[in-house]
């Protein structure tokens, strides 16, 4: 399954009718060392472009927006044990949350993994 | 933000070289890391040795006869009583009882040397003219570099430059040749272990760093690792921990208070520092330890068990050695005893804290063959 991602360097896989997201590997590079993830409870209605968890690395406290609006299905409580699978794995073990998709037509504004890379590319 | 150019230190294309990360940090482009991150650089300080440039840091040296008594119109520190090739920590204070600065003073012998803070270091030289010329000559020292070498293998690296380093005790300074380049090696730090600070002409400062880089122990280590270390050792970060709007009471900061002068005053700001001395300040710095793995940053408001607000986190963050989040900052005295239960409001929810001895992490001095053996 195709991965799309966000200005704001999160990263949306579609499985199904659910979505899993994340922060790129760009973002966890940015952060550094994460300690600390907090994450959404399952049940909790999302909405694109609103906080939806926070990432703490040594030096800061950073928020994930959500890239889609829908709900909460799972959160991956691996990373309040492991944090740092977010450095070591960002796109694979290093997963935030999996939400429900309300209006799939939200997946088209996302970039896809070529246009992200040109994105990040061009902030230098 | 200004568009100044940024500043740089002597090692820039170093830090560059060795793929560091470079972030603004008063008015100088700074590593604030290198290529393993902030975690590795903070562990390897304290189980090896880190290098770190410090050369933004402002040096100074004061001339004169009556430098020493002079310069303690201006400090609350005992600065007559320092002994040639002894340094001390103490405070630049205002009239109002707040802190301009802290900063280490050294008796050369027939000169004091001090290091402040980057960001501080025009505002202090302008402070240090005002108070004490003519009597003194202030001279900044823009072409000396300051490098840092902090860890508990610090000691055996600087000895194969220098043998005579070894048994230098914390706080003592003496000129030294290091690969044939004059410098003034002190043991002092800013990590809570032991180590060294360095004093090096900015054009020979290059060829040193990169030679006690040779050695196996050492790598380099940015101002993110800097802070944790710091933090952990429960030592103060100007602008952040202790400014104007704190006294050295408020701060915990006696220490850097010479007992003759908590008698006989006469420095700025000795009213109302003496008075809190003596009366006791309404609130305190003080250690804090969150519970949980969520750090709380500095601005953090703290509150009693009452929900009410009784003070702010001045750092915070998170430390490697202790594997878990801490802060410093100020609560009401009533609510500073070690062990009170507070709680931090962090994006709104208040979580359980403690507040904590300082500093987390024992210091590490070297006192000298006698004490260490």
């Amino acid at each position: 399954m195709t991965v799309k991602f966000t200005k704001d360097h999160e990263w949306v896989r579609v499985e199904g009718s659910t979505a899993v997201v994340g922060i790129s590997d760009y973002a966890q590079q940015q952060l550094g060392d994460v300690v600390y993830v907090e994450l959404p409870e399952v049940g909790r209605k999302l909405e694109r472009g609103k906080e939806a968890a926070v990432v703490e690395s040594v030096k800061a406290a950073s928020e994930v927006y959500a890239p889609l609006t829908g709900e909460v299905t799972a959160a991956n409580s691996d990373l309040t044990a492991e944090p740092a699978r977010v450095n070591s794995e960002p796109l694979k073990g290093g997963w935030f949350f999996k939400m429900t998709i309300t209006d799939p037509k939200q997946l088209d504004g996302l970039m896809s993994e070529a246009q992200y890379a040109d994105y990040v590319t061009g902030l230098g | 933000m200004t568009d100044q150019p940024l500043e740089k230190t002597p090692l820039h294309a170093l830090h560059l070289e060795m793929g560091a990360r470079m972030v603004p940090f008063a008015g100088y482009d700074m590593p604030v890391q290198y290529k393993t991150g902030i975690v590795a650089e903070h562990l390897h300080t304290r189980s090896e040795a880190g290098l770190f440039d410090v050369s933004h840091m402002g040096q100074l040296r004061l001339d004169g006869p009556d430098a020493a008594r002079a310069l303690e119109t201006l400090v609350p520190g005992e600065i007559q009583a320092l002994k040639p090739g002894r340094m001390r920590y103490t405070l630049l204070t205002e009239a109002g009882g707040g802190i301009l600065d802290d900063l280490m003073v050294t008796n050369r012998g027939d000169h004091l040397f001090l290091v402040v803070n980057a960001a501080c270091k025009a505002d202090d030289t302008a402070h240090l003219k005002r108070g004490l010329e003519p009597r003194v000559k202030v001279t900044p020292l823009p072409e000396r570099a300051l490098l840092a070498l902090q860890g508990p293998k610090a000691a055996a690296v600087l000895a194969r430059l220098a043998p005579a380093v070894a048994t230098m005790p914390f706080m003592s300074a003496e000129a030294q040749s290091l690969d044939g380049i004059p410098c003034l090696v002190s043991r002092s730090g800013y990590t809570g272990e032991d180590g060294f600070e360095v004093s090096v002409p900015a054009d020979a400062a290059d060829r040193l760093a990169r030679r006690l880089l040779c050695e196996a122990e050492v790598k380099p280590i940015g101002l993110g690792a800097r802070d944790t270390l710091r933090l952990e050792a429960g030592l103060c970060l100007y602008g952040h921990d202790i400014d104007r709007g704190t006294s050295p009471i408020e701060a915990d900061l006696g220490f850097a208070m010479g007992k003759r002068r908590r008698e006989e005053g006469g420095f700025l700001g000795a009213d109302t520092i003496l008075r809190q001395l003596r009366q006791g300040a309404t609130r305190k710095r003080v250690g804090i330890r969150p519970e949980g793995r969520a750090p709380a940053r500095e601005g953090t408001e703290i509150i009693d068990a009452a929900g009410r607000a009784i003070g702010r986190v001045t750092s915070g963050g998170f430390g490697p050695s202790i594997d878990a989040p801490l802060a410093m900052g100020y609560v009401e005295i009533a609510q500073a005893a070690i062990g009170t239960a507070v709680a931090l409001m962090v994006r709104g929810t208040p979580r359980p804290a403690r507040i904590a001895a300082m500093p987390f992490v024992s210091h590490r001095y070297y006192r000298g063959p006698a004490a260490n053996s």
